[in-house]
């Protein structure tokens, strides 16, 4: 057969597939859009969930969100910090790293279920703790990952530099390696909370739900996601909408959240 | 050349250095006298150990464990004048104390991710200056001596990583010799730059050894014969021949070390 044919063939093949996979992403983003902002009132924001609003759901989506983070970043950069400037190549690195990697993967309802087993069983009730854990637990892979991929390429030459001025090994890792990896660390890390904010099944048996408003994270606690997957099963009108609405607002988020991230990125590369 | 006053500030007797892993030693005994005040190149053909001997001078291969050294390097305690085996030297603040007085200058420059006058600050607070006064006149003395005083001077707050490679590396030679070293080890300090910075280099290489004694590892021959007063050859991890460098170019004594010159290998 003709090169010349074959190659307009997969040329066409692949364009065609191209085309069907932005499609359906356009597809779900208008009806998205859509549905989502047709629904979408100002009561929306200021109403709980049993008015029919989804603002305690966002406030506790981003409390157990923002309290995962504080928890997962610090040790997460220390831990990716650890394997690429202490670690060497012990066999104990090299097992962590695969482990993380391999956590980074990791099923979400599993870790779901693994810390309904430690946080949620032993105390008798779902509980916001226990949300904000397991979604730690989901960030910290990915920043490990990122720290340790970003300390990486970090020229050892500079290293060299800093210890030949005089400095000691710590000072110079977290004074010039981990600034010069600052801008792919905090992609890392702002990536990651993208991922766990859209998050529905390490919510699912740890936090469960709440209608009302509540700051108190040892009781069960409000959640977008966790609420978009019952609202979505209710046979009334009025509850499909709010999950359209809910819809729309957490991809807007995340969306935001991404762009921030490659925003950052791109500027100082 | 004042060959008569040459006073040896570093000892290298007899130095057996093995990599991590390692299966044999990558310097076999070597024996070298760094003279101060004085240029001393290093030459040889590629793998011959000329890092790896200038990187044991300030011990930076320490940064890596797992690496062996056997024999002494002296380096003359300037204040009794005694000669100093560093490689006794255990603790990590006597390693940063060596290396204070030992600088190195890399082959691709070094900035560091911060301002320009930031990375010239970087030593000088490691070592404990905190006055804005002190800090400020040190640093632009060091600029000055490094000759990049009259490019950075405008915009010492800004980015170092906006200057260009000869300007970075001029800054680090700033930086090293912001902390008044006694001894500068330089490894190809040109290979990555255009024949203009790296005249500006030599130049300043030259301006320096009124100062501070230099250690040059380089590949360019014209460069040692030009800059140094004293060259050794290296191969297969052995001195081969040390001399004055006019001797060395002009009337070597080993056939391998002429061989090398003249360009029939290397
Ligand atoms: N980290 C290391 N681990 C093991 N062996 C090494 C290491 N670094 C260098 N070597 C080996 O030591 C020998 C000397 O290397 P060195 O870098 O000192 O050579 P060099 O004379 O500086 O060469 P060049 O002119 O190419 O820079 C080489 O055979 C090299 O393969
Ligand atoms: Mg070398």
């Amino acid at each position: 057969m003709n090169r010349l044919i074959l190659n307009k063939i997969i040329l066409a093949l692949s364009t065609l597939s191209a085309f069907v996979g932005i499609g359906f992403l356009f597809w779900i983003l208008a009806t998205l859009t859509y549905k989502g902002i047709s629904s979408i009132q100002l009561s929306t924001f200021t109403n709980d969930l049993v008015e029919g609003g989804i603002r305690n759901l966002l406030v506790g989506q981003f409390m157990m969100a923002l309290l995962a983070t504080v928890v997962a970043v610090p040790l997460g950069v220390m831990a990716g910090i650890y394997l690429r400037e202490y670690g060497g190549e012990k066999r104990m690195t090299m097992v962590i790293r695969n482990l993380s990697d391999i956590m980074t993967s990791a099923p979400s309802i599993v870790i779901g279920v693994f810390v309904f087993a430690f946080l949620v069983e032993p105390f008798g009730t779902f509980n916001g703790w226990a949300g904000s854990v397991a979604l730690a637990i989901m960030m910290l892979p990915i920043i490990i990952g990122t720290t340790d991929n970003m300390l990486a390429l970090v020229p050892k030459e500079l290293r060299e530099a800093g210890i030949a001025l005089g400095g000691s090994k710590h000072k110079i890792v977290l004074q010039i390696v981990l600034k010069a990896a600052k801008v792919g660390v905090t992609t890392g890390i702002l990536l990651s909370f993208a991922r766990i904010i859209g998050e529905t099944a390490p919510l699912l048996f740890t936090s469960a739900n709440n209608q009302f408003f509540t700051m108190d994270m040892s009781g069960q606690f409000p959640s977008l996601t966790v609420s978009i997957y019952n609202l979505a099963t209710y046979p009334d009108e009025a509850s499909r909408e709010l999950a359209w609405a809910a819809s729309f607002i957490l991809t807007a988020i995340v969306l935001f959240i991404n762009l921030v991230g490659r925003f950052v990125t791109r500027n100082k590369h | 050349m004042t060959k008569e006053t040459a006073n040896p500030i570093m000892e290298v007797k007899d130095l057996f250095f093995t990599y991590p892993n390692a299966p044999e030693p990558t310097l076999k005994g070597n024996n070298l006298t760094i003279y101060e005040n004085k240029i001393t190149a290093m030459i040889g053909p590629s793998g011959c150990g000329k890092s790896t001997l200038l990187r044991a001078m300030n011990r930076i291969h320490d940064l890596y464990a797992g690496c062996k050294y056997e024999g002494e390097i002296n380096l003359r305690n300037l204040e009794n004048n005694k000669m100093e085996n560093t490689l006794n030297l255990k603790k990590e603040n006597q390693l940063i104390g060596l290396r204070q007085k030992v600088g190195m200058i890399f082959q691709k420059p070094t900035p560091f991710p911060m301002s320009i006058y930031d990375n010239v600050a970087y030593g000088l607070r490691l070592k404990g200056i905190k006055s804005k006064s002190e800090l400020d006149g040190r640093v632009e003395k060091a600029l000055k001596e490094a000759a990049i005083w009259k490019e950075a001077k405008e915009r010492l707050g800004h980015s170092a990583m906006g200057l260009s490679g000869g300007q970075q590396q001029r800054l680090c030679i700033a930086r090293s010799v912001a902390l008044k070293p006694e001894v500068l080890l330089f490894d190809e300090p040109t290979s990555a730059l255009d024949p203009i910075s790296t005249g500006a280099i030599e130049e300043l290489i030259s301006e320096l050894k009124k100062d501070v004694t230099v250690v040059i590892v380089t590949h360019n021959m014209q460069q040692a014969s030009r800059l140094s007063d004293y060259t050794t050859f290296m191969y297969l991890g052995d001195i081969i021949e040390f001399g004055n460098t006019e001797k060395i170019f002009l009337s070597p004594e080993q056939k391998l070390t002429e061989d090398y010159i003249t360009g029939r290998f290397g």
